[in-house]
């Protein structure tokens, strides 16, 4: 090697899980049926990673931007993002507000129900069991570990995405964002903002 | 704190049990199988937030069954401290899942 540091991080070694065996196997049938070409399934895999986790975003930048659209949102996710022309596919979406007096935060604790077509894929803290357990019964703890300190007169209203519905938070607009365009709002709503765990900052 | 009544209506459910601002109590039971209310939440008391719809029940579907008849599905809300017995944070704290009528009783 030319270089000192390890590559074992990169391997991929190991035999598949049964998840994978199984996933294959399904795919390798339906390619088999003609149902559905690997092409096809790469695609969806790169708009999960490009295209879905750039949404979210924009979405909320435009009901910043726009207190119309955000009054729609609030009303009903799913048709005010058709409106804009965004299809959410299944996804129903709740968007919950955040306040000077209330502070929202998102969870799944029975799997891993998260807004995917809006934020893409879920990080793996959001399912890992530890987040999943914790955030519920002490919120205000986990979002300290994210550098997050909500005020004690601030409440938290914790969401356990539990069947059907999606959530997404619309966080506040920080003071020092006035005059700005809504690609550079879109800038600082991160994926942790959205879901709860972080504020945006200028 | 008193929840928005904000009726989206994701799936009409004109026939339904229960309305926005209604007290409700989650069952107390431990079926076996699939379910979607979290172990957490049952036996505990809250209030109607909002009303999602009618949505194939999903303890059907899990095991292939067609989901009907479809059942509806509403948002509760709960304050934290009557949740957990040692509720560190505030008292308007508050915790909402979704639960399905069958699951639900009035309070």
């Amino acid at each position: 090697m030319s270089h000192a540091h390890p590559h074992d991080a990169a391997k991929d070694d190991g035999p598949p899980s049964e998840h994978e065996i199984l996933s294959r196997a399904i795919q390798e049938l339906l390619e088999e049926k003609g149902l559905l070409t690997a092409e096809q399934v790469r695609k969806r895999m790169e708009l999960f990673d490009a295209e879905f986790p750039q949404r979210g975003a924009r979405v909320i930048a435009h009901a910043w931007a726009n207190p119309a659209f955000r009054k729609r949102l609030l009303a009903d996710g799913k048709a005010a993002c058709a409106e804009w022309g965004l299809d959410l596919e299944a996804d129903r979406l709740i968007a919950v507000e955040n306040t000077p007096r209330v502070h929202n935060v998102i969870v799944c604790t029975l799997c891993s129900c998260y807004p995917r077509a809006l934020l893409g894929m879920p990080p793996t803290w959001y399912k890992s069991e530890n987040y999943r357990r914790r955030v519920v019964r002490e919120p205000r703890a986990v979002l300290r570990e994210f550098g997050t300190v909500i005020a004690d007169d601030v409440a938290i209203r914790v969401h356990d995405s539990n069947a059907d519905m999606r959530y997404v938070v619309v966080p506040m607009r920080p003071k020092g964002t006035e005059g700005w365009d809504e690609e550079q709002l879109a800038s600082i709503l991160t994926r942790d903002t959205l879901v709860g765990v972080a504020l945006p900052k200028v | 704190m008193t929840p928005r009544a904000s009726a989206s209506a994701y799936t009409p459910a004109p026939e339904r049990r229960f309305n926005v601002g209604d007290r409700v109590r989650v069952k107390r039971a431990n079926p076996p199988g699939h379910r979607r209310t979290p172990a957490y939440i049952r036996g505990k008391q809250g209030q109607i937030e909002r009303v999602c719809g009618r949505f194939a029940n999903p303890e059907e579907l899990a095991y292939g069954f067609d989901g009907e008849p479809k059942r509806v599905l509403y948002r509760v809300q709960f304050k934290q401290r009557e949740v957990w017995g040692s509720y560190a944070g505030s008292n308007d704290d508050l915790i909402e899942l979704e639960i399905y009528e069958h699951w639900l009783e009035p309070a």
